[in-house]
């Protein structure tokens, strides 16, 4: 196995000693906190738009800072520097401190010593931060002509490639020190189809924890501008949607942000721990059909939603929070499992260095059942298939959770027949999965382009689902 | 702040000096506190200082942006170079360029955007309030038996603009909210709730109190919600949930949604497109307000935009690219993305009061459903299509009855504005964008 460096640009480029990581540590922890942490990021973004037929802008970011958390029983003292200079680094760790009694002993400090890290879930060529920006211009152009070469009613298209390569090390008073280099790809296009006076959009991205070449092979950028060319199209023929409870099948894939929001958020382990979710005590409980069992993975190479360290430091892991209908688990960060006083799952994120981290998803999918698609499809009189969708939000502590379809069709004597325009569902988190009575045998991660929002902090995620029929869900739509 | 104008300027010089015909520089620095509270107690402390520098370059009319958190001199001019060089990889694009230079001024209201008593209050204080905003709403009723916890968020923003036009103009904000989250709990499940204050200054703080009972009493009227049957039905927005109706005629009206035509008010100029009773401005010299400044993103001086003026659409808002595009003029609503490009923000975007009170529009619904809290993205801002899930409360004879959850409302923008019947007295200001109470004649409500 390879590891991901050898050795960190934090050490090699900006020179950071683990006499300086020992420092921050312990200046962190003067006032008598429990635990501190130092999390260090230099984050290299780009960005290219191409619209109108040409490119229209291309863009880069750098961003450099280094949190310090200090942790005193149950309360959380935060602050960052945005550049490594030793006394600001050490101001930002006095300010962290704050939070801890000062009359308490305070915790031990381990000496950081770095490992490196076993396994590698995102071995690439080259990081997407020294690649050729000629590179991304021919995808997009591939991607603009072929969009527009789907149909003539294709008046719009914009094409977008975004990267970034994330340098992270992170350092605890336990003694734990590990770096990481992360990267990110993705690709979106999206088309405005006109008719008549009507004009609808169509959208398709993919991306993952890859370089370019994943556009270059793996996933073709023709194929991503068909596919949003495709939408834009079908819904200038869509009618109304039904409203009302019906039975409804999930097609597989990115429908999967079904369980996102239904049982996911809600499985985090500072809801819980805190007793506001709708899942809190449910542990051991059936909360979804025998046939349902949903994990959550971070561990899968490649996927946008993976990672070899979360953000606190820890390995990522599959975690079973489903079992055969049978609820066995939450998605823990450190401090929640410490006051929980269950393992960590590494499971701890954080959008960037100036904020907290938090118990969040990684990828998350329901296992393949046994039933082939097509019987599913063949089972129902009358509903509806949905295929695609837009974002979901969920309340926690109602359990309730929406998610919107952005394709959809009506299924008939146990048909798919006509599109349908855009409508919510909503239903009960814990109660939904219970509804679930066909599994498909055809279980599809997402194309990686899902992003999480929680408390203000947005993360990359993944999701998966087999083809699913759910007895009886609300559909938004418009139609009685 | 001398500072941040010596970045901006160093900038702007390394930048002509590499090849760039013309850029701007928007630098910003932020003085941030953030404390949560739970059950009483301190749960999250965080304080910082953070900087961001957002670049653009012109390269005649290609052009190429870049963001820094990094000001440090070398991370800034190796930064500046690598954007030069991108900019000429990228298409001319006649649109380009920075604002016409005659629109540049040099003189700017006081907007009142800055309040020194808040930095009279010490961290503990600070504190205070938020404990005594979420023990409000733990005091305030036995059914509240958990929460999600109260806060305090306070910040300082200086903003420092400078292009190769000769502009350089600074201005300096604060801006502070106090909320309360707390969980209530009966028979058959848990129901939260939250209400907040946010504002520039401290005399216009609500109680921390009165945050704390406002945020328990919507906590506690949702106990016990249930479904209703799918029905048409005359729906009200409170004044929290309505401002989401109003930011999606904000990005109906953003000139980029317009040339891309991916709006479902492109080609509405002087139509009607809403009830009379509608009237939204962007108005962005409203002396306190929380989308209030000078001047945008780009150095244009803001102003005071009719969008819809009784129900016809007068105006769309535009930065000096997308007024470029749609010939027009720059309305002073950009807005530097995280990117550092220049998009198109609101300024304080609101929909005018109306005459009735909210217990008069109310009490004007037979069958209906008040709407307190809207969730999910199921709004479609190409065709207007609108589907979201809603918790509220069942209107019978004029009075509020039940609590209503896991239903959805659903109807097109287009309809609903032309459905606008009555607007409330009661607009209140929670972010830029804002709304009073909002009586749509009709929207189909699907449950059981």
């Amino acid at each position: 196995m390879q590891s991901p460096k050898t050795k960190s640009i934090f050490f090699d480029q900006f020179n950071i000693t683990t006499g300086d990581l020992e420092a921050y540590l312990s200046e962190a922890l003067s006032r008598g906190g429990d635990y501190a942490d130092l999390y260090f990021e230099y984050r290299i973004n780009h960005s290219v738009v191409f619209e109108e037929q040409i490119v229209k802008s291309a863009t880069k970011g750098v961003n450099l800072g280094v949190g310090v958390r200090v942790i005193s029983g149950e309360k959380t003292g935060y602050a960052y520097s945005a550049d490594l200079d030793r006394e600001n680094v050490l101001k930002a760790a006095r300010t962290a401190a704050f939070i801890a009694n000062a009359s308490s002993q305070g915790g031990k400090l381990g000496v950081p010593s770095p490992i490196d890290l076993q396994n590698n879930l995102y071995s690439i060529p080259v990081q997407p931060a020294d690649l050729e920006i000629e590179r991304k211009l021919r995808l997009l152009g591939e991607a603009d002509q072929a969009a527009r070469a789907y149909d003539s009613r294709i008046k719009q298209v914009q094409a977008s490639y975004v990267d970034e390569t994330k340098h992270v090390l992170i350092a605890s008073s336990d003694g734990q020190c590990v770096w990481d280099v992360q990267p990110l790809v993705r690709l979106n296009v999206m088309c405005v189809a006109e008719e008549n006076g009507q004009r609808q959009s169509g959208y398709q991205g993919a991306g993952g924890r890859r370089s370019i070449d994943i556009f270059e092979g793996d996933i073709s950028p023709k194929g991503l501008a068909v596919e949003a060319a495709r939408q834009a199209i079908l819904q200038l023929r869509a009618i109304n949607a039904p409203a009302g409870p019906m039975e409804v099948v999930l097609g597989p894939g990115w429908p999967g942000i079904l369980l996102h929001e239904a049982i996911g958020h809600g499985l985090e382990a500072d809801f819980n721990r805190k007793g506001t979710s709708a899942f809190a005590g449910l542990v051991g409980q059936k909360v979804a059909s025998e046939l349902c069992t949903v994990v959550d993975d971070g561990t899968i190479p490649f996927r946008r939603g993976s990672l070899n360290v979360d953000d606190e430091g820890n390995p990522t892991h599959q975690t079973v929070l489903i079992e055969k209908g049978i609820l066995t688990g939450y998605l823990q960060d450190k401090l929640s499992s410490k006051l929980m006083k269950t393992p960590v799952t590494g499971n701890g994120r954080r959008q960037s260095f100036d904020h907290i981290p938090l118990p969040r998803m990684t990828n998350t999918f329901m296992m393949a059942g046994e039933s082939d698609p097509h019987d599913i499809i063949k089972s129902v009189r009358k509903g509806l298939y949905a295929v695609h969708f837009g974002g979901g939000q969920v309340d926690i502590t109602s359990g309730k959770f929406v998610f919107s379809a952005s394709e959809a069709y009506l299924i008939e004597d146990g048909k798919v027949t006509t599109p349908v325009k855009g409508a919510t569902l909503i239903g009960d988190g814990p109660t939904v999965l219970r509804q679930v009575s066909m599994v498909g045998n055809d279980l599809q991660l997402d194309q990686g382009v899902g992003i999480c929002g929680k408390e203000g902090q947005s993360i990359p995620v993944g999701v998966g689902l087999p083809t699913i029929k759910i007895q009886e869900i609300t559909v938004g739509g418009t139609e009685k | 702040m001398s500072d941040l104008t010596s970045v901006a300027e160093r900038v702007i010089q390394r930048a002509t000096k590499k090849g760039a015909t013309a850029a701007d520089v928007l630098i910003r620095e932020e003085d941030t506190f953030a404390v949560t509270v739970r059950m009483s107690e301190v749960e999250t402390l965080k304080q910082a200082i953070s900087r961001g520098m957002l670049l653009r370059v012109f390269v005649g009319k290609r052009t190429a942006a870049s963001n820094s958190s990094d000001l440090s001199d070398a991370a800034i001019d190796r930064l500046v170079d690598e954007t030069v060089s991108m900019a000429a990889l990228t298409s001319e694009d006649e649109s380009g360029g920075l604002p016409d230079p005659s629109l540049f001024a040099t003189n700017f209201p006081n907007l009142d955007l800055l309040d020194s008593k808040w930095e009279t209050l010490p961290p503990e204080q600070r504190i205070d309030l938020a404990v005594r905003a979420e023990s409000a709403s733990l005091k305030a009723d036995k059914r509240i038996v958990n929460s999600e916890g109260g806060g305090f968020d306070y910040s300082r923003t200086r903003t420092v603009l400078g292009n190769t036009a000769g502009f350089v103009g600074q201005y300096e904000g604060t801006g502070a909210a106090l909320y309360a989250a707390p969980v209530a709990q009966s028979g058959n499940g848990m129901q939260r709730d939250y209400w907040m204050s946010v504002t520039r200054h401290f005399s216009k703080l609500e109680s921390a109190e009165a945050i704390g009972l406002k945020a328990a009493d919507r906590a506690l009227r949702r106990l016990g919600a249930r479904k209703v049957s799918t029905c048409e039905v005359p729906v009200v927005f409170d004044p929290m949930s309505a401002r989401s109706l109003v930011g999606h005629v904000f990005q109906a009206v953003a000139g980029d949604s317009i040339y891309r035509r991916s709006s479902f008010l492109v080609d509405e100029i002087d139509k009607t497109v809403a009830s009379p009773n509608v009237t939204i401005v962007d108005d962005a010299r409203l002396p306190g307000g929380l989308g209030s400044r000078p001047f945008d993103d780009e150095g244009v001086p803001t102003q005071s935009t009719p969008i819809i003026d009784q129900g016809v659409l007068r105006n769309y808002l535009h930065t000096a690219y997308s007024a470029r595009k749609l010939g027009s003029r720059p309305t002073g609503n950009g807005s530097r993305a995280a990117t550092g490009s220049v998009t198109i923000g609101p300024n304080n975007f609101f929909l005018k009061a109306g005459e009735y009170s909210p217990e008069e529009i109310i009490s004007s619904v037979k069958h209906g459903l008040y709407i307190v809290e809207l969730i999910g993205f199921g709004v479609n801002g190409v065709t207007g299509d609108y589907s979201r899930g809603a918790v509220g409360l069942w209107i019978e004879d004029g009075k509020l009855t039940y609590p209503v959850q896991e239903i959805t409302i659903a109807g097109n923008l287009r309809q609903m504005l032309r459905d606008f019947d009555m607007i409330g007295n009661d607009l209140t200001f929670f972010g830029p964008v804002a709304s009073p109470t909002v009586k749509i004649g009709k929207m189909v409500v699907s449950g059981e």
